[in-house]
């Protein structure tokens, strides 16, 4: 989108929260960006890559969070702007090096911004970065408005300068994945210079060594930049009130969660009543606002996601201001109020101030909720399940890893890893993978479960990791795996991107995100340089493919890596036209009579087939449909047919 | 500001359905649309499910004051644009009332339960029926089939952003909706999209 940097001062724009995110390190004049994509999180980077040369900035996706954080960090001790953007694990990933930063310090103005996901819409699992801030002890700020977003970003940059220390501006999936109304504001000149001073006296934070030793020094140095922080989020413009001077409850709130609170008091009627504290800056907190609020009323209600750490640290502020503030009853989290996992949304914290309050309120007529509240569960709108797109690349591969474990007999089965294909666990998949962590983490349970031959192990293992993520952390889960002669098989499910988020380039690919040609990566020639036998296939060709898996599973020496390569259906190139025109000869297709019990449809489960229960035959959604081809190769009768499609 | 005063402020519409619908663009246009008009509007979406085959929803906020929540109170969604049939009932379990509007297209597509003989899809006329029964009015087009027929099922979301625009009180204009397609596709697409919008508000106007 040029207008993300084309849009002049002053304009309003729609803008997804991410973009914002884009748009507010473009006007605090960002030099470096460097991430790892991750949903929600990605097109923060997408979205400076794209401008990249109109805004002299140098941006990367990187081939994890923690070498992310190293990119960006050494743009900060050039003395230049940075940001480094990821999901809530990336955060985990990066934590090493983060906490070493926090020590050291940095020169040019550096935001790292974790985008979180409460609900796990796109995740498995509802991590918070916020304990990072605390534990690393790092200034947090949580933007609750799409406005705020912006202006954040940019003010988070002048806060990181003014403290010489990394600053953290936490998004979450209903600010990164959502869009409201941005106002642009002035956009800095483009010339930059990167310089790397070094030679001063070692203690000097601008011109000695960057490290964060000697550390009682560099430690103590930190906890007073933290104190300077809290000083300044005492007047800070983003911590903000409304509601009347005496409110019977306060609300404390942060994030989206601002969002959900507006609307509630909104649609209750409630704002001659309740009062909103909506805090930008959520570490560390500024004690004396608190105070100051906290004395408005004795009824507080937090409402924030996921984990209660603004209530906790809430807690603490009013114990130590108890005998100024008076004793306080407290609603949130901990007593139940609202859920402690999950995401919040107004209805929540609707419920949550009738019962406070001990109000009613209805959404709608009940005879209206009694007749539409059941339509999930009562067949109106059947189930949908997650699956593989119709004409994945994935759904093949495990089509042929299913086969070959049932062939070999010994109850073997996969050690997953993220990406599209952890859904491999669902039926969609053949439910074939068992375990699913953090990502690498496929390779590593695997090199662990290898070596378990002297207690009598004897399944095959069976891991899968993709393209992207063999780069992120299954290599050194490898070289572990070569060096201790772990027995697996790799199965590396190569489509050519980081896919699940959008087909980011990684290093196994000649393009990165700036577009530029560069060197690729082999993945079969790092797995042969270990020493493990590499074999690569088409998973397209589901016998072949079959075959030497069970190969290789019979091969029980070592580390055996199978490259299973099939571009990702949703790429640009392959969206562009059908590989096959598939059909079905419904003579040959006989149901119910053949004998393969509904194969295709009962158990292949692609979307693209569809079972006609009135004519009892098989037939093909030519809408849905991508014509890979694949299905022609399942039907043991032959009833389901390919033939070369024209170019389109 | 220019632009028509809304019913109602926020004015909140869902538009829904399954992953690789293009739910998300469809939002965008109509999006963007408004904001031509002087709306400031607020988008929640759901897609990280969005291309497997999973339900989506997109909530669009319009309003004249400004950001609302990206999620849509339980029970006011006001009207509901729906690209599969069973979603436009689905979506009336959380956020319907007595006034919603309904436009669906009525070409199912069947989820991997149903595929798989786990489930079983509903009848049209049943989903219709539930419609009626839980709106103030719906509207079932062939979007897919009408867009079959312009020459790309794809076309089947802009006919249903025509359709809204015919039975909504939101001040959907031709000119806006051809100055938001020019942003993102050639000049030369414009006028078979162009058709289709058409051809989307005269399925409603009867």
């Amino acid at each position: 989108m040029s207008e993300l940097f084309d849009g002049k001062e002053g304009t309003q724009h729609l803008l997804m929260g991410n973009e914002a995110i884009a748009r507010g390190a473009l006007e605090a004049g960002v030099r470096v960006a460097a991430g790892y994509p991750g949903t929600p999180s990605s097109e923060i980077i997408e979205s400076l890559a794209r401008v990249a040369d109109k805004a002299n900035m140098y941006v990367e996706w990187s081939v994890n969070e923690k070498v992310a954080m190293e990119v960006a960090a050494a743009g900060s001790f050039a003395e230049l702007r940075s940001l480094t953007a990821m999901k809530q694990n990336g955060v985990n990933v990066a934590s090493d090096f983060l906490l070493h930063l926090a020590g050291s310090g940095t020169r040019g103005g550096m935001v790292l911004v974790p985008c979180e996901d409460p609900g796990a819409l796109s995740s498995i699992n509802e991590g918070e970065s916020r304990y990072f801030a605390r534990m690393m002890e790092l200034p947090l700020l949580e933007p609750g408005d799409f406005q705020e977003v912006k202006d954040m970003v940019k003010w988070a940059f002048e806060l990181s300068e003014e403290l010489r220390m990394l600053v953290v501006l936490r998004s979450v999936t209903r600010l990164s994945h959502a869009s409201g109304m941005v106002t642009y504001g002035p956009l800095p000149p483009r010339e930059a210079t990167a310089r790397f001073r070094h030679e001063g006296f070692v203690l000097d934070p601008q011109e000695g060594v960057l490290i964060s030793a000697p550390v009682g020094y560099k430690h103590e140095l930190q906890q007073g930049k933290i104190r300077k922080a809290r000083e300044m989020f005492e007047n800070s413009p983003f911590n903000t009130y409304t509601g009347p001077e005496k409110p019977e409850v306060l609300i404390i709130t942060s994030s989206a969660c601002t969002l959900y609170s507006k609307e509630a008091v909104h649609l209750l009627g409630l704002k001659d009543r309740v009062g909103i504290l909506k805090l930008g800056t959520t570490w560390p907190l500024p004690v004396n606002l608190l105070t100051r609020y906290l004395s408005l009323t004795d009824t507080i209600f937090i409402v924030e996601e996921v984990i209660p750490f603004m209530e906790e640290n809430i807690k603490v502020i009013a114990a130590e201001r108890a005998a100024e503030i008076g004793i306080k009853k407290f609603y949130g989290k901990n007593d139940g109020t609202l859920p402690m996992v999950g995401e919040l949304n107004p209805d929540f914290v609707i419920g949550a101030l009738c019962k406070i309050l001990n109000i009613e309120y209805k959404a709608r007529p009940d005879e209206y909720t009694q007749a539409a509240q059941n339509i999930p569960f009562t067949g109106e709108a059947p189930h949908r399940e997650l699956t593989f797109c119709p004409g994945c690349p994935h759904r093949a591969s495990f089509w042929s890893i299913h086969n070959a474990l049932e062939l070999d007999g010994r109850k073997g089965f996969v050690c997953g890893d993220i990406g599209c294909y952890a859904m491999a666990m669902l039926p969609t998949g053949f439910s074939v993978v068992k375990t699913v962590h953090a990502m690498g983490s496929g390779s590593g349970i695997a090199s662990g479960f290898g070596k378990l031959g002297q207690f009598h192990f004897d399944q095959p293992i069976v891991a899968v990791c993709g393209d992207s993520t063999f780069f992120h952390t299954a290599i050194p889960a490898l070289i572990n795996a070569r060096h201790h002669k772990a027995d697996f098989t790799l199965v590396i499910l190569d489509n050519s991107g980081t896919a699940m988020t959008g087909f980011q380039p990684h290093p196994g690919l000649d393009v990165n995100a700036l577009g530029d040609t560069v060197p690729s990566i082999d993945i079969a020639d790092v797995c042969r340089s270990m020493g493990a036998r590499v074999e690569v296939r088409d998973p397209f060709d589901l016998e072949e493919t079959r075959k030497v898996l069970n190969e290789l599973m019979e091969d029980e020496e070592g580390l055996k890596v199978l490259i299973l390569r099939q571009i990702c259906t949703l790429s640009p190139e392959k969206k562009a036209g059908k590989k096959y025109e598939m059909s079905i000869n419904e003579e040959i297709c006989i149901g119910e009579n053949c004998g393969c019990n509904r194969l295709c449809t009962r158990i292949f489960r692609c979307p693209g087939l569809v079972w006609d229960t009135e004519r009892q035959v098989t037939k093909l959604d030519e809408v849905i449909c991508i014509g890979c081809g694949v299905c022609a190769d399942i039907c043991p009768a032959g009833a389901i047919q390919r033939k070369e499609a024209g170019i389109s | 500001m220019t632009g028509n005063a809304l019913p109602k402020d926020p004015y909140n519409v869902i538009i829904t359905g399954v992953g690789g619908q293009g739910n998300v663009l469809a939002s965008r246009i109509l999006a963007n649309m408004l904001v031509r008009k002087g709306y400031a509007v607020t988008i929640g979406e759901t897609f990280g499910a969005s291309q497997r085959g999973g339900s989506v929803m997109s909530h669009l906020r319009v309003s004249r004051q400004g950001s609302w929540s990206p999620q849509i109170p339980k029970g006011k969604a006001d009207v509901v644009v729906a690209l599969e049939p069973t979603e436009a009932v689905r979506v009336l379990a959380d956020y319907g009332n007595p006034d919603i509007m309904i436009v669906s297209n009525t070409r199912p597509v069947h989820s991997v339960g149903v595929i798989a003989g786990d489930l079983e899809y509903p009848p049209l006329e049943q989903t219709k029926k539930k419609a009626e029964e839980l709106s103030a009015r719906a509207w079932f087009i062939d979007a897919t089939d009408e867009a079959l027929k312009l020459g790309h099922p794809i076309l089947g979301n802009v006919i249903m952003l025509g359709a809204l625009a015919g039975m909504s009180p939101l001040p959907l204009d031709m000119e806006d909706f051809k100055a938001v397609m020019l942003t993102s596709l050639s000049a030369d697409k414009l006028d078979i999209n162009v058709r289709a919008f058409t051809l989307g508000r005269e399925l409603v106007s009867h």
